[in-house]
């Protein structure tokens, strides 16, 4: 059976629309699930239409590739944590690059054989292959940073950032030769200097600004994907590619926003330093005048009928697996009377939105956990802050210290709270490398240890209690 | 008007549609807001099916169309799915 062209395309438009509201049912997470289906639908019908048309001759390879990827892809989404969604992200971002890349080749060829090339099609070619093969190794870099298998902290080297204009700018050069005169030695050279800026752009962004970049390439591999339908002249491939690259932009705008960070400044990079060597740090913390507490002062303080406790995770709860202790600890201080609500920042975690995932994973109902914004005009009326593996976004430097490096970044008004405790390894500063001016407030009182080990222990004493 | 210039208006108004959707998206799913653009973006499946179903294919296009389909099967199904795990740990207060 084959189908019309307009058949194809009226079907193409039935699956931009499915993508549509697939999108918009994350307006709510009840309506989220349905929307992920609308979504599923769409992609169905743009394949199977896609193989009915009179264009797609040979099966064979297809039904390989497709099997091969559909088994890779089901064991990876079934076996993967949670706390490495941003690793997970990163990888598939990259798929997108390199998948763009070689349609972009292949279609070369392909009109090549036909006789179909002409100037604009290949200048429409060259902007696909660019922004696929930055995708590409941009996200291996990125994949790399969050894996730990590549150093998390910024590396910054001379005239870097001449050395990609001048990388831009061949490349650019090597477009319009390749557009003109057809040289195909042209475009392979730009595949390989895209794949080298690709590298250069991530490796000096910090992984303070993980977010963000995880935000970028997912608006760029929108972009591979809308480049890639104008040369195919496929509708469909833009409208999704737009779709996902604006979803990525606009991720990384409110990402920089939370952050007080203009996006350039995030792109240029440099942000974010090492971590320091130190003494043990109940030593330190009475040297700088900070106070050490126990966990039972925290449960005296907790377990009151009536109590308001708000617990402002961060990404050190994700790395201590502190989550499931954390969802003790609220049952528990629930039967007693006490509410418990949870205050997200948004560049809490590595990517956006990652630690409402790893508290969803915890069983932990979402309409405990709030936003920034709804949450803070609690604070001042809560009885207890705990928090938990979150840093400079509680840091009240950020409203106070004009000479800090984060003023200016909306914070969670932690301070505003009655008391506050304050779990925390060591008196380590947090990624920005900022003292924490809390923990000289009169109101503030460090556990230190492991956020999950202290979460248990706090469930311990509440039982005892 | 001639076929490049469609594209282009319909890449503008898509633009715009995805602005004023994705503005519309709660935080608290930003994370499956990525995992589902990863799987949406998995669309790209479409120019790899014409690459690889290519009727006069070289060896070298088949093999490109061969990558370009499995890398985005990966996407489409690891996303998708990895999506729907997220989303059905979203639960509401029993």
């Amino acid at each position: 059976m084959q189908i019309s062209v307009d058949v194809q395309a009226a079907a193409y438009l039935v699956s931009a629309v499915l993508f549509i509201l697939g999108l918009k049912g994350l307006t709510s997470p009840a309506t989220a699930r349905r929307g992920n289906v609308l979504a599923m639908v769409g992609m169905i019908i743009a394949i199977a239409v896609t193989l009915l048309s009179p264009d797609v001759r040979g099966y064979t390879l297809i039904v390989i590739g497709g099997m091969v990827g559909a088994v890779i892809g089901i064991v990876v989404a079934l076996k993967i944590r949670m706390t490495a969604m941003p690793q997970l992200v990163a990888m598939l971002h990259s798929f997108v690059g390199l998948a763009a890349v070689l349609v972009a080749v292949g279609t070369y060829f392909n009109r090549q054989a036909t006789g179909h090339l002409d100037t604009l099609l290949m200048a429409e070619l060259s902007a696909g292959v660019v922004i696929g093969a930055i995708t590409f190794t941009g996200s291996l870099v990125a994949f790399g940073k969050l894996q730990g298998i590549l150093s998390s902290a910024p590396l910054v080297f001379t005239a870097q950032h001449w050395l990609n204009l001048a990388l831009g700018i061949a490349t650019i050069a090597l477009a319009v030769d390749f557009a003109i005169n057809n040289h195909l030695f042209s475009l392979y050279l730009i595949i390989l200097l895209s794949f080298a800026l690709g590298v250069l752009l991530i490796v000096p962004i910090g992984g303070a600004d993980m977010p963000v970049v995880i935000s970028m390439l997912n608006s760029y591999s929108g972009w591979a994907a809308a480049a890639t339908g104008f040369t195919l002249q496929n509708e469909l491939l833009i409208v999704t590619g737009a779709l996902v690259g604006f979803s990525g932009a606009i991720l990384s705008y409110i990402m920089c926003r939370a952050m007080n960070r203009a996006f350039v400044s995030v792109i240029l990079g440099g942000f974010g330093v090492g971590e320091e060597g130190e003494a043990s740090p109940m030593a330190l913390a009475a040297e700088k005048g900070v106070k050490a507490a126990g966990v039972e002062d925290a449960v005296f303080w907790m377990n009151n009928e009536g109590a308001r406790v708000i617990v402002v995770p961060g990404y050190g709860m994700a790395v201590a697996q502190a989550q499931h202790a954390l969802k003790e600890l609220m049952e528990l201080l629930e039967e007693r009377g006490a509410t418990v609500k949870f205050a997200i920042h948004p560049v809490a975690g590595r990517m956006p939105g990652h630690m409402n995932v790893l508290l969803a994973e915890a069983d932990i109902p979402y309409e405990h956990v709030l936003e920034m914004d709804e949450i803070n005009p609690e604070f001042p009326t809560a009885d207890v802050a705990l928090v938990v593996g979150a840093n400079d976004v509680t840091n009240p430097a950020a409203k106070e210290d004009p000479s800090s490096s984060i003023y200016g970044m909306p914070i969670l008004d932690v301070y505003r709270a009655r008391q506050i405790f304050f779990i925390k390894r060591s008196m380590r500063p947090g990624y920005a490398g900022v003292d924490n001016l809390l923990f000289y407030r009169d109101n503030c009182s460090m556990l230190f240890g492991d956020a999950k080990a202290v979460c248990e222990d706090l469930v311990t004493a509440l039982k005892a209690g | 008007m001639s076929e490049p210039l469609v594209a282009l208006y319909v890449f503008v108004l898509a633009c715009f549609v995805g602005y004023f959707v994705i503005w519309g998206v709660t935080p608290s799913l930003h994370t499956p807001l990525i995992s589902l653009t990863n799987a949406i973006s998995g669309i790209i499946i479409v120019g790899a099916l014409l690459v690889a179903g290519f009727e006069r294919a070289s060896l070298t296009v088949d093999v490109l169309g061969f990558l370009a389909v499995l890398l985005a099967s990966i996407n489409i199904f690891g996303g998708f799915l990895v999506t729907q795990r997220m989303l059905s740990m979203f639960k509401r207060k029993k």
